[in-house]
Parts: C-alpha cells; sequence; structure tokens
C-alpha cells in the first residue's frame, strides 16, 4: 500500500462524512486561529511598548528623588530623601564624563490663558538640552534658550495646544499667561502623540528654574541623561550615584533607572502575558485535539463493518492504523491551514482598524499553531486508529 | 488445495464454552467445487472464517496450498487473506462511497499491486462479471446481482486459490440469485476452487461434493 494509495483512501472517507468532516475541522481551525490571533495580541503588545520606551531615545537613564527599595534598620538621623535639585543635575553635568546630555524635569498642572480662551494644562520645565535628550523635534520656532538667556520668560507649546489656543494665527511671538506670569511662545512641538504617560501635544515647555519658582518647589521630578552609548550605560549610573550620594550626605537616596532595566521588565511581563495567552489558546487547541478523536471513535465505531471487510481484502493492521493516522492527520491540517487562513485575514483587518498596534503573528506562533495541531490530530487520532486496527475481523463482519 | 485436520473452535460465552466446530477434518483438491449446507448455528460460517483465516481453530491445523497457516502471525494472515482467498458475502460487503472499480481495486491496494496492472485487472475482472458498462456507479446505483458480481469481481481480481462464498446468493431474488450461481460455476468451471455455504438445498445440490455440517461436524463429502 503506497502513501498516496493511503491519502487517497482517507480523504475518500472524509469526503464520505462531510458533516463531520466540517465540524472537526472548524473545531481544529478555531483552535489554530485562537493560537495565532492571541500570540499576535500578545506579541504585538509587547513590541508597541517596547517601540514607545524606545522613542524615549536609547541610551536614556532616568534620575529620580528616592530609593525604591529598603535598606534594612532606618538611619537615627536623616531618612528623609533630600531633594533633587538643579545643582545636583549641574553637578552631575560637570563630573560625570560619560554623560552625552542631561535634562532636568519637572513637572506639574497650571491654568494657561491667551486671550479668551484659558484652560489647565501640563507645564514642564526643563532646559534646552530636553530636545536632544528625548529625541522631540520642532513644528516651528526655535526650543528653550541656552547659556545666559535660559531662564528668560519664553515658552514652548505642543501641536495640539496651538491649534486650540491659536486656530486662526500664527502664535509665534504671541504672549500667553501661565499662572501668574505671562510667557512669549518662541516654539511650536512637532506631534508626538503619548509618551511617558503624557499627552507630548498637550505640554508647554518652559525653563526648569522658572517652573521650580512658579510650584514653589526645590526638588525636580527627574532627571534624563543622555548616555551617548550602550557601553556607558554602567559606568554613567555608578557615576551619577557616586556623585549624587556625595552630594547627598552619603546617602543614596536616588534611584537611577536604565531604559535597559525598563523594558527587560515590561518585556518580561508582556512575555508572560504572551505565554499565558498561548496557554488559553493550546488548551483550545486539545479541546479541538479531543473533538478529533471523538470524531474518530465514532467514525470507527460506524464503519466497523467496513473494517472487518478491508481485513478480509487483505488489510494488515498497519494499513488500517495508517488510514485511520492519516485521516485524522488531514482533518488537523486541514483545519490548521484553515484556521490560519482566517487569522491572517483578522489580523490583516486588525492592522487597518488599528494602524498604530504592530498585530503580526510571530513567526514561531504559525510554525507551532500548525505543528501543534497536526500532532495533536496524530496523537488524539492514535487511539481510535487502534481500536480500529485491532478489530476482530469476524466480528466486525457479521456485526449488523 | 485445502487441507484440514481436527479443527475445534471454542468460544467462551459469557462464562460457558460453545464448542462451534468439532474436529473436522476437510480436503479440498484444486478446481473443486463444494457446498457446506445446514441450519443457522452448525458451525458453518464458523468453519468458512477459519478456511479464510479470519478466524484461528482452538486445535487442530490447517494446511493451505502445501503452506502451515494454523500459527502464522496477524500480518502473515492478512496477506493470505489478500492473495491468497476471495470472499463473496451475502451482504455484498460493498464500500458504499466507492465505485465499483474502485471497490474492485481495494484488495490490490492493500495487496501493493502497481497503479497499472490494478487498472488492467479491474477491467478484466469487471468484465469476466459481464459489469463493464457499470465501472464508474457506486453501489446504491446497481441492482443487488449487480452488486454481487461486483463483490465476485473484487474477490477474484487476485486469483486467489479459493473463492469462499458465504449464502452468496441469501438476499437476491431467483433470477439474479441464478445468475450469480451460473457466474461462480463458471469460474470454477475455469479452475477456481469454489467452496459456498449456503442453507438453499437447491444451491448446494449444483455443488460437485456437498457437505452437511450438523453441531460443529461435517457429515458426507469425505469419500472423494
Amino acid at each position: 500500500m503506497n502513501a498516496d494509495d493511503v491519502l487517497v483512501f482517507s480523504a475518500g472517507a472524509l469526503r464520505g462524512h462531510r458533516l463531520r468532516t466540517g465540524l472537526s475541522l472548524l473545531g481544529v481551525g478555531i483552535g489554530v486561529c485562537a493560537v495565532v490571533l492571541l500570540t499576535s495580541l500578545g506579541e504585538g503588545a509587547r513590541r508597541y511598548v517596547t517601540a514607545e520606551f524606545a522613542s524615549l531615545g536609547t541610551n536614556l537613564l532616568i534620575v529620580l528623588p528616592g530609593k525604591t527599595e529598603t535598606t534594612g534598620m532606618a538611619p537615627v538621623i536623616g531618612g528623609v530623601p533630600h531633594d533633587l535639585t538643579v545643582e545636583d543635575a549641574e553637578a552631575l553635568e560637570r563630573q560625570v564624563r560619560q554623560i552625552r546630555k542631561l535634562a532636568p524635569l519637572s513637572v506639574g498642572t497650571a491654568a494657561a490663558q491667551f486671550g479668551e480662551r484659558s484652560r489647565e494644562i501640563t507645564i514642564v520645565g526643563t532646559t534646552a538640552a530636553m530636545l536632544g535628550v528625548r529625541r522631540l523635534r520642532l513644528q516651528s520656532g526655535q526650543y528653550l534658550p541656552e547659556g545666559a538667556e535660559r531662564d528668560r520668560a519664553v515658552c514652548v507649546i505642543g501641536a495640539k495646544l496651538q491649534s486650540e489656543l491659536f486656530p486662526s494665527r500664527n502664535p509665534l511671538g504671541a504672549m500667553l499667561r501661565l499662572g501668574d506670569e505671562r510667557y512669549r511662545i518662541i516654539g511650536v512641538m512637532a506631534p508626538r502623540g503619548m509618551s511617558m504617560g503624557m499627552d507630548m501635544d498637550e505640554v508647554v515647555h518652559i525653563p526648569v528654574v522658572r517652573h521650580l519658582r512658579m510650584f514653589n518647589r526645590r526638588s525636580l521630578f527627574r532627571i534624563l541623561v543622555d548616555a551617548g552609548s550602550h557601553d556607558s550605560i554602567e559606568p554613567a549610573r555608578t557615576a551619577i550615584l557616586r556623585v549624587l550620594t556625595e552630594r547627598h550626605d552619603d546617602e543614596e537616596d536616588v534611584t537611577v533607572l536604565t531604559q535597559d532595566a525598563v523594558l527587560s521588565a515590561f518585556g518580561r511581563i508582556l512575555g508572560m502575558l504572551t505565554a499565558a495567552l498561548t496557554g488559553i489558546a493550546a488548551i483550545s487547541l486539545s479541546v479541538a485535539g479531543i473533538g478529533i478523536m471523538n470524531v474518530m471513535l465514532v467514525s470507527v465505531s460506524e464503519r466497523t463493518r467496513e473494517i472487518g471487510l478491508l481485513k478480509a481484502l487483505g488489510a494488515s493492521r498497519g494499513q488500517v492504523l495508517a488510514m485511520f493516522l492519516v485521516e485524522a492527520a488531514i482533518i488537523a491540517t486541514a483545519g490548521g491551514v484553515a484556521g490560519l487562513g482566517v487569522a491572517f485575514v483578522a489580523t490583516r483587518a486588525f492592522a487597518v482598524v488599528y494602524p498604530a498596534f504592530p498585530i503580526d503573528p510571530p513567526a514561531w506562533a504559525v510554525v507551532a499553531a500548525l505543528g501543534v495541531s497536526v500532532s495533536v490530530g496524530i496523537v488524539f487520532g492514535a487511539l481510535p486508529a487502534r481500536r480500529a486496527a485491532r478489530l476482530d475481523p469476524v466480528a466486525a463482519l457479521t456485526r449488523r | 488445495m485445502i487441507e484440514l485436520r481436527g479443527i475445534t473452535r471454542d468460544f467462551d460465552v459469557g462464562g460457558r464454552p460453545v464448542h462451534a466446530v468439532r474436529g473436522v477434518d476437510l480436503t479440498i483438491e484444486p478446481g473443486d467445487h463444494l457446498s457446506i449446507m445446514g441450519p443457522s448455528g452448525s458451525g458453518k460460517s464458523t468453519l468458512l472464517h477459519i478456511i479464510g483465516c479470519l478466524d484461528r481453530p482452538s486445535a487442530g491445523t490447517y494446511r493451505l496450498g502445501g503452506q502451515d497457516v494454523t500459527h502464522l502471525d496477524e500480518r502473515a494472515l492478512s496477506r493470505i487473506r489478500g492473495r491468497k482467498i476471495g470472499f463473496v458475502f451475502q451482504f455484498y460487503h460493498l464500500v458504499p462511497r466507492m465505485t465499483a472499480a474502485q471497490n474492485v481495486e481495494l484488495p490490490m491496494v492493500f495487496a501493493g499491486v502497481e497503479r497499472v496492472e490494478r487498472r488492467q485487472r479491474v477491467a478484466r475482472a469487471l468484465a469476466s462479471v459481464g459489469l463493464s458498462e457499470r465501472v464508474a456507479h457506486r453501489p446504491d446505483q446497481l441492482s443487488g446481482g449487480e452488486r454481487q458480481r461486483v463483490a465476485i469481481a473484487r474477490a477474484i481480481v487476485l486469483d486467489p486459490e479459493v473463492l469462499l462464498a458465504d449464502e452468496p446468493t441469501g438476499n437476491l431474488d431467483t433470477t439474479s440469485g441464478r445468475e450469480v450461481v451460473e457466474l461462480l460455476e463458471a469460474m470454477n468451471a475455469g479452475g477456481l476452487t469454489l467452496l459456498v455455504v449456503t442453507h438453499d438445498p437447491a444451491i448446494a445440490m449444483r455443488a460437485r461434493r456437498q457437505t452437511r455440517m450438523v453441531d460443529g461436524r461435517l457429515e458426507g463429502g469425505s469419500q472423494a
């Protein structure tokens, strides 16, 4: 018996029971489709978040006040973290040679008013370096000034604010009231969207010293550091910690996050998510496998007389086994391919509706889904096929 | 050449032994035409299954074509069933989804016959039962007599040693039944060994040798 004879026979048997075949195909198809779609979503979420962080700037370190981990017994004196000040930022810039660029960051909310229009907005206090550190781009005008002029009362507004506050005129040169002070608009940011939990298009940038004064603060929210190259991230981190500990009375009361650490943490979380989704999908695949087994068992008992006949005509146990296994494998493969097709169409449709979300199904998931569905078919087809192969020909033939 | 010596077949039915065949001795020469008559439950079908290598005797020896097949394994038995034995059943046992030609081809598929040879043999076998016109018909498009002729074509397609017919006319009207019997006899006249199991005396009487089976024992016919 050749392989193609087995195939022809099994395919013929499946064609003879269209409804049953169709339903088992559906089961496997849904299983495979679920695997591919869910892993696509998981992977897409991971890539989306990764891309989001990468857009912050690749060799970024983030310095924030306070220590995130507890360190045993509380010190007798002190214990309250020191402020992270503008002077700290300046010291870092002077003393840590791995720092290519450094931008202090202070964030607060205040009322912005232009003419009759007024609204609450997020105000960011920083320096000219922010442009490079965060890879921001200007739509028009210029960013915050450097050097001697850096504390002037000027501001740069986000793209959305421009369209909301200045729908019909060029905002450059206009005076914007922020809190109690008036700032001259010198630039408009290019649209950027959400980043670091803020809508960058609705933010006003002002010089950091003015910002701290406006909100009556001493401490910065963050210091963003561009380490220049990937290799200098760790040395920069160590140096920053050393300098700040020295400045803060030998107390290590700041935290330095590297983007790598943040990314890998998110990567781990989202990897877990993908794994969980894959697990759920795998369950649906094995349910499909049990469906195949069920259908094949029914098929074997319905075709008992046929099996008896095949044996009387000279079919060996191995041949009967092969024919039923191939039936199960055909269902699993065809169902798998159909499921892939549906999943492909669904991901295309998703990509059209949400273009920002990278939903391409990962290659491993496609290969694994197909591979698993075929092996599910064979594994769950094995029991019915063995039952068929072991049927006693006399008993099978004479059954009514 | 079929040689049965002391063939016994016991079944265990609900804990009680049932002796279906009790010590049967039988020799069938090549080209012979033998009938086994007997009421239901006399053990004639069991004997036929043993001769057809579908079942094994509990005791005794069975030699087919000079080969002792009593203790062959399942694999070897299936090869013998395919190559040396042709079965014709009362209920035809055609695969309903297959055409006449595909049904006739089946034994050759299992025996691993080349595709070209298969096609030639299918055509020859169907021609020999007068069904060359019905090659592409499925069983439900054929009459009872035609179905049984397809089954005969399938039984002889690999030139077996012996053709075993179990109530071949049991499900047919008189005319079709006579046609089928005449066909079987024509094949026997061509040299094929024929063994017919039936409880229809009219059919049994046509055989060259007639035997009766009663209570698992064979009577008559041993003189030949």
